[in-house]
């Protein structure tokens, strides 16, 4: 007991101070349970077995990112950005990329755009997945559905690497385009990953889908109302789950999204089965986007050669970028003030915004589940605490 | 959006409340709205509720640090030199002082129009440093006004539960200031053995001074 902060002592309600059977257990969750995603802890206070508070504790990941990259040119912390949401790597950098570009007005080439576009929908694939898999694994089906979608994962984690030379850390994107160009045969490669994936998702629902445990699980799990998900800027599934039709894809239309034929799933419960469907449905819809993005990727230059990414020194102002990112809103606010390095530079972090939910949706629910509903908000701690 | 517009519908909407249009230099164009602190949470509320704007969503909340700056220029003056009128160049100092600042950037999934950026800034940087929380209104600054306070040291007055949030509990700086000094060791403690340490240097010195 002794291991708890001094700030959760105040968590116990003042009637509790009886002894005996109707007594509250305040317990620690974490911060090395297997199932806590890394190292995050809950205060929780519990009636029985049931959650009657829950406090989120952060910080023990925090390097201060923020504070790194204000020190250190723009160009230095793009592979900086991989290490926020280690799963999604290429979609931090196009996050940090698009924030840099409205900040100093930079038109990238119409070929970096599709492979913008390739690369985030494939990241958005394998995060997806794993999700899922780590989902079933936190509901107690140890192993083979989590094995099933690491398998899939790997064969995107392997394009990754022949396109960036890295599986998880690409450092792939530059503002003004991208590092490198596609190497010989990845295309073809890729449409066969993108052609095979289905299979592997009507196994996975073949699986999972009629599961009488993982229906019962889910389902009125963790419910997450309209108004609060508004309320309390919660983005990407969670907040579609609960049926608001808000993608960032679809709203900003950055990057070159507009040309793409494709849908926004939502749910209609906000229950956890209804963000495990609507990430499911958006693996599906990924899918489009690329296929057609394979089909009508032009060749050309890859890099704005007007930009110099070395001694880079934009103009004084400022500018906030965001993109929809495999977890929610990722966005970056850059202040500039015509030095080498930005003068302020901020993540906004979709994990730990969705956090603010986290007490709201457990409530009243039991252990097991409170780790269910904390597995699908699907957070990465790399990028909660930076 | 019109920030033009914005503004005189809130000077309508909220007598008596101070409102300055801050330009933005950059491509973005993203111009932001210094907002008084006495009025900010009705502002705030008004942002939300009014049919037209319904800013419901409110993305990102951050601070910035703006330390003392020192502009100098140089300029001509006349003056009298040994009896002689001459122009002499002299350098005149203007001192701007330094301040803290929240900004905050306003969505409206509703509408799906954006963004808005407000500002906030408090008195100064030292000794008055509070800002009207605006966590009532929109929930999502909840985590990120805490951060605010933890890394910037600004006061939210009305949030449910400022603590520090990333750095521990009996930290006492905030480290994303400018002007932050880190400490050679973060984590350092006293223990017995610098107590001895320091009792020894004491006798050395007492036997170098006989």
């Amino acid at each position: 007991m002794e291991m708890i902060a001094p700030a959760a002592q105040e968590l116990i309600p003042n009637n509790a101070a009886a002894t005996g059977d109707d007594a509250l257990l305040e317990i620690s969750l974490g911060p090395h349970h297997p199932s806590t995603h890394g190292v995050f802890r809950m205060d929780v206070v519990l009636d029985g077995e049931r959650v009657v508070k829950l406090k989120p504790v952060f910080g023990y990941l925090h390097r201060n990112h923020e504070k790194i990259a204000e020190g250190a040119s723009y160009l230095a912390s793009m592979p900086y950005t991989d290490r926020l949401d280690y799963i999604g790597s290429l979609t931090n950098n196009w996050a940090y990329a698009l924030a840099v570009e409205k900040l100093a007005g930079i038109q990238i080439p119409e070929r970096a755009e599709y492979i913008r576009v390739i690369t985030a929908e494939l990241t958005r694939l394998q995060n997806h997945a794993s999700t899922i898999g780590f989902l079933t694994q936190e509901m107690g089906a140890s192993g083979s559905p989590l094995m099933y979608s690491f398998r899939e994962r790997e064969k995107i984690l392997d394009l990754f690497e022949s396109l960036t030379g890295s599986r998880m850390m690409c450092n792939y994107m530059r503002f003004g385009g991208c590092r490198v160009d596609l190497p010989a045969g990845w295309l073809d490669q890729t449409r066969k990953v993108v052609a095979d994936f289905p299979g592997f998702l009507d196994e996975f629902e073949r699986l999972l889908e009629g599961n009488e445990i993982l229906l019962a699980r889910t389902q009125g799990v963790g419910v997450l109302s309209r108004e609060l998900a508004i309320q309390a800027g919660v983005t990407g599934p969670i907040l579609r789950a609960s049926g608001v039709n808000y993608d960032i894809r679809k709203v900003d239309r950055y990057g070159i999204y507009d040309r793409f034929d494709f849908r926004v799933p939502l749910g209609e419960h906000g229950d956890v089965y209804d963000r495990y469907m609507v990430r499911m449905l958006e693996m599906r819809e990924s899918l489009k986007i690329l296929e057609q993005a394979l089909r009508d990727i032009p060749s050309g230059p890859i890099m704005d050669t007007k930009t110099k990414i070395r001694g880079f020194r934009p103009k004084a102002g400022e500018a906030y970028g965001r993109i929809e990112s495999p977890k929610g809103e990722l966005g970056f606010f850059l202040i500039s003030d015509g030095s080498p390095n930005p003068y302020r530079y901020r993540v906004r972090p979709p994990s730990l915004i969705n956090l603010t939910v986290l007490e709201d949706m457990c409530l009243g629910s039991n252990v097991s589940d409170t780790i269910v509903i904390f597995g699908t908000i699907d957070i990465v701690l790399g990028e909660v605490d930076r | 959006m019109n920030l033009e517009k914005i503004k005189s519908d809130i000077e309508a909407a909220v007598p008596g409340c101070r409102l300055q249009i801050i330009l933005n230099g950059s491509p973005s164009g993203q111009h932001s709205l210094l907002l008084g602190r006495e009025h900010a949470v009705e502002i705030a509320r008004f942002l939300r509720d009014d049919p037209e704007l319904r800013l419901d969503y409110c993305s990102n909340v951050t601070g910035v640090d703006w330390l003392d700056s020192e502009t100098s220029e140089k300029v001509k003056v006349k003056k009298l030199v040994d009896g002689v009128e001459q122009e002499v160049e002299e350098v005149r100092k203007t001192r701007t002082p330094g301040y803290l600042e929240a900004v905050y950037h306003l969505y409206s999934m509703e509408k799906k129009h954006g963004p808005l950026v407000l500002r906030l800034r408090p008195e100064n940087r030292t000794d008055h440093v509070t800002l009207p929380s605006l966590t009532p209104v929109w929930r999502s600054a909840e985590f990120q006004e805490r951060e605010i306070f933890d890394l910037y040291g600004i006061i939210f007055e009305g949030h449910p539960d400022l603590r520090r949030i990333l750095m521990w509990d009996e930290f006492e700086d905030h480290p994303m200031r400018k002007d932050y000094v880190e400490p050679n060791d973060y984590e350092y403690e006293p223990t017995p053995h610098d107590a001895v340490l320091e009792k020894s240097k004491q006798a050395r010195a007492i036997e170098g001074q006989r």
